[in-house]
C-alpha cells in the first residue's frame, strides 16, 4: 500500500515537472527555484505556504495562469487539525500591554475587524483570565455540587456528558469592554475598542437538569460557581438565573472547549457579563444568600459619581458597533459601499439596528441579518453611498425590550466616568474624507 | 435518606439473595436523582474544596492570626507587589489608602476605602494569594495577613487578632456604599429617527494619540503607557 502510495506520489511529480517544462523559461526557474519539488521529485507537503507569498509578489491575474493551478497542493493531513492560510497571520487577538501589570491576569481581544457572520473562531475568542489558563488534564478533573441540596454528588467530565445535552448560541462580553474609553477617545481600533466579546455555539448540560439531579432544599436561593484556576474564580448567582438558561458547557462550536474558554468545562449564563461565566468549573454550591465574594465586591461593581456603587449589575444591556468601516478598514473607494456591523443584547433577541452618518441626527434602519437570535451576536448592514466628504458613523441598537442604546454622553452623565463597567454607549467611527477612519467622541 | 441506610441492613438480616440484589434500584429514588451519575459526594470530599466565607462568618475554619504575626508573613509573601504598606506597586493593586476618594476625579478602590465586607479579604487571601503561588498559605498565616491589611488601613487595631469570632465582627468603612440592586437601565431613550440633535461636536479623537498597539503583524509589545 505505502509503496503503491509513493509511486502515485512519484508519479504526480513527474507530471507536475513535466508541466513545468512547458512553462516560459524563466517562470519555469521560478518554479522549481520554489521548492514544491526536492532532489527526490517528492512532493513537499508545506511547500506551498513557501510559494505563496512570491506568488503575490507577481502578479497572478489573468491573463496569467497562477503557479497554485499548474502544480499540486499539500496533501490531506498536512494540518491534521486544521489552521488558517499564512495570509490570514494578521487575523489574531491581541493585547493592550499597558493595560495590566502581568499577562497572567490579562485580558485579549478578539479581531472583530475581520470577522464575517456571528460566530467567532475557538482561536479567536477574547481571553481574560485572573490567573492564566490552567492546562486541565479531564480524566482529573471533577465537578461538585454540594451545599442545599439533597444529594451532593460528583462528577466526572463523562458523567457529565451522559446527561441530556442541549447548544445554543450566546455571546460572552466582559463588562469591561470599551471601559478604557469613559474619560476621552483613546484607542484607535475595533479590535481594542470592542474586543471583549465573542460568540460561540456552546454545547453543555442545562444547569436546571444538574440541580434538579441533586435536589434543591426549600432554602436554597443562591448558587456559587467556582473555577478550578489558580484564582479559584468565583461568583454568586441566583437560582432563579442558574435555573432558567444557564448551561455547564463542555463544547463549543462543535468541539471540546478551547482551553483559554474553560476546557474541559465552563459555566455559560447568557446574557450576563463574562465574569460570571466562571471558566475550569470544579464546583456548584447552593446557598441561601449571596457569598460576597471579591469579583462581586471589590471588582465588577459600578462606582457612581456620587460614591456609592452599584453591585449585582449582571446583564449586559444592548450594544452595537460598525464593523467596516472601521479604523482598521477603512474606505478605500467612493459610490456604494456596505456598513456593516454587530449588535447584541444580554436581555433578548435584537429587535431593530438604525445608522445614522450624521453624527446622530438623522437614523436609517439597518437590515439584520439572520439568524436573530436572543442573547447572541446579530449582524445588520446597511447600503450607503460615499460621497467623498467626511461623516460620523454611528449605530444604534434596539432590543426586544424596547431599550435603545444609549450616547455616551447620556451615560456619563447617569454613571460618570469612573465605574468601568458597562459601557454599552454608541460607537462614533469619524470617516476622513481620505477614507480613513478614527475613533472619536461627541460631546 | 436516613430511612434508606436502615432498609438494606434490616433487610439483609431477614430476606434472600435475589430482593437484596434488587435493593439499589429500590432505594435510587431518594438517594440518587433521575439519572444516577456520578458519586455521592463525601462529607470529607466536600471539606476540602468548600473554601468560601460568607461576611456572616460561614465557612471560616479554626485557627487566628495576629497583626503583628499578618506584617511578618505579608513581607514574605506579599509586598513585593503590593508594596509593604499596600501601597501598590507597578499596576499591582494597591490595598490601603483612598479614605474618602470615592467621589474624587481619581479614585482609589482599597480595601480600607472600598471593600464591604472583611470576610471577603479572608477568602480571597485564602483562595487565590499570593498572586505566584496561590493556596499557599497556612489558615493562620491567613488569618494574620487578613488582620495586617485590615490594621493597614486603620480598621482594627494593632493588637487585633483574627479569627472565626472576631473577623465577621469587623465593620468595614464602605460597607453602606452599596446598592445590590441593578437600577438600569438609567437612560430611557425614544427612538427618534429625524432632526435628533440640533448640532454635532467632536469632543475628543483618538486620532495620533499613540497609545493603540499595532492591528497588523506579530503582538506589539512597544506601546507600554
Amino acid at each position: 500500500m505505502l509503496g503503491k502510495l509513493r509511486r502515485l506520489n512519484q508519479d504526480a511529480s513527474k507530471i507536475a515537472l513535466e508541466e513545468s517544462e512547458r512553462l516560459p523559461s524563466e517562470e519555469r526557474r521560478r518554479f522549481l527555484r520554489s521548492g514544491l519539488f526536492t532532489a527526490g521529485g517528492a512532493m513537499v507537503g508545506g511547500a506551498l505556504a513557501g510559494i505563496a507569498p512570491k506568488a503575490l509578489a507577481s502578479t497572478q491575474f489573468p491573463p496569467e495562469i497562477p503557479p497554485w493551478t499548474r502544480t499540486l497542493g499539500a496533501g490531506v493531513v498536512t494540518d491534521p487539525y486544521g489552521v488558517p492560510s499564512p495570509f490570514e497571520k494578521d487575523v489574531i487577538r491581541r493585547n493592550v500591554p499597558w493595560l495590566t501589570a502581568d499577562k497572567v491576569s490579562s485580558i485579549s481581544f478578539t479581531p472583530l475587524q475581520h470577522l464575517k457572520g456571528i460566530i467567532t473562531p475557538n482561536g479567536l475568542f477574547f481571553e481574560r483570565h485572573h490567573a492564566g489558563r490552567p492546562d486541565i488534564d479531564p480524566q482529573q478533573h471533577r465537578l461538585m455540587i454540594h451545599g442545599l441540596v439533597d444529594r451532593p454528588i460528583i462528577l466526572s467530565m463523562e458523567d457529565l456528558q451522559r446527561f441530556p445535552s442541549v447548544s445554543q448560541i450566546n455571546f460572552i462580553e466582559c463588562p469591561a469592554n470599551g471601559g478604557m474609553e469613559w474619560r476621552g477617545a483613546q484607542l484607535n481600533s475595533l479590535q481594542f475598542l470592542h474586543g471583549m466579546v465573542s460568540c460561540a455555539e456552546w454545547t453543555g448540560v442545562r444547569l436546571s437538569t444538574l440541580l434538579q439531579e441533586v435536589g434543591i432544599k426549600p432554602e436554597g436561593k443562591w448558587l456559587l460557581a467556582e473555577g478550578a484556576d489558580g484564582a479559584a474564580m468565583t461568583r454568586s448567582i441566583p437560582l432563579e438565573k442558574a435555573l432558567d438558561d444557564v448551561i455547564v458547557a463542555y463544547a463549543q462550536n462543535g468541539e471540546a472547549l478551547r482551553r483559554e474558554q474553560g476546557y474541559p468545562i465552563r459555566l455559560v449564563v447568557p446574557g450576563w457579563e463574562g465574569n460570571t461565566h466562571v471558566k475550569w468549573l470544579r464546583r456548584l454550591e447552593v446557598g441561601d444568600k449571596p457569598w460576597m465574594q471579591r469579583e462581586e465586591t471589590s471588582k465588577y461593581t459600578d462606582l457612581m459619581p456620587d460614591g456609592t456603587a452599584h453591585g449585582f449589575t449582571w446583564v449586559m444591556e444592548a450594544k452595537s458597533v460598525i464593523t467596516s468601516p472601521c479604523p482598521e478598514m477603512p474606505l478605500k473607494n467612493k459610490g456604494v459601499c456596505q456598513i456593516e456591523g454587530l449588535a447584541w443584547s444580554g436581555s433578548g433577541k435584537v429587535k431593530a439596528v438604525d445608522v445614522s452618518v450624521d453624527g446622530g441626527q438623522n437614523w436609517q434602519q439597518a437590515q439584520l441579518r439572520e439568524p436573530v437570535m436572543s442573547k447572541s451576536l446579530t449582524r445588520f448592514s446597511l447600503e450607503w453611498k460615499w460621497d467623498g466628504n467626511p461623516a460620523l458613523l454611528q449605530s444604534r441598537v434596539i432590543d426586544e425590550t424596547g431599550y435603545v442604546q444609549p450616547t455616551l454622553a447620556q451615560l456619563k452623565q447617569a454613571r460618570g466616568t469612573n465605574s468601568i463597567y458597562h459601557k454599552n454607549a454608541i460607537q462614533t467611527w469619524k470617516v476622513n474624507g481620505d477614507g480613513s477612519v478614527v475613533n472619536v467622541q461627541l460631546s | 435518606m436516613f430511612s434508606f441506610h436502615k432498609t438494606p441492613r434490616l433487610l439483609a438480616s431477614t430476606c434472600c439473595g435475589v430482593i437484596l440484589a434488587s435493593m439499589p434500584i429500590l432505594g435510587a429514588a431518594e438517594q440518587t436523582g433521575y439519572y444516577g451519575y456520578g458519586e455521592s459526594a463525601t462529607d470529607e470530599q466536600i471539606a476540602a474544596w468548600d473554601i468560601d466565607v460568607r461576611p456572616d462568618g460561614m465557612g471560616l475554619p479554626e485557627g487566628s492570626g495576629s497583626v503583628d504575626e499578618g506584617m511578618a508573613v505579608f513581607e514574605t509573601h506579599c509586598a513585593s507587589c503590593h508594596g509593604a504598606f499596600g501601597e501598590g506597586m507597578g499596576r499591582y493593586p494597591k490595598l490601603a489608602g483612598g479614605d474618602g476618594s470615592l467621589t474624587e476625579d481619581r479614585p482609589e478602590k482599597t480595601v480600607g476605602s472600598y471593600w464591604p465586607y472583611a470576610s471577603t479579604l479572608w477568602d480571597y487571601i485564602h483562595r487565590a494569594m499570593p498572586f505566584f503561588a496561590p493556596q499557599s498559605l497556612t489558615d493562620d498565616q491567613v488569618y494574620a495577613v487578613t488582620a495586617y491589611v485590615l490594621n493597614l488601613n486603620y480598621i482594627v487595631e494593632a493588637d487585633f487578632v483574627a479569627n472565626k469570632e472576631t473577623l465577621p465582627q469587623v465593620e468595614m468603612p464602605n460597607h453602606d456604599g452599596f446598592i445590590w440592586e441593578d437600577p438600569r437601565p438609567v437612560v430611557n431613550n425614544e427612538r427618534c429617527m429625524e432632526d435628533c440633535k440640533e448640532e454635532v461636536t467632536v469632543s475628543d479623537s483618538a486620532a495620533g494619540k499613540n497609545l493603540t498597539p499595532s492591528t497588523t503583524g506579530p503582538l506589539d509589545e512597544g506601546i507600554t503607557e
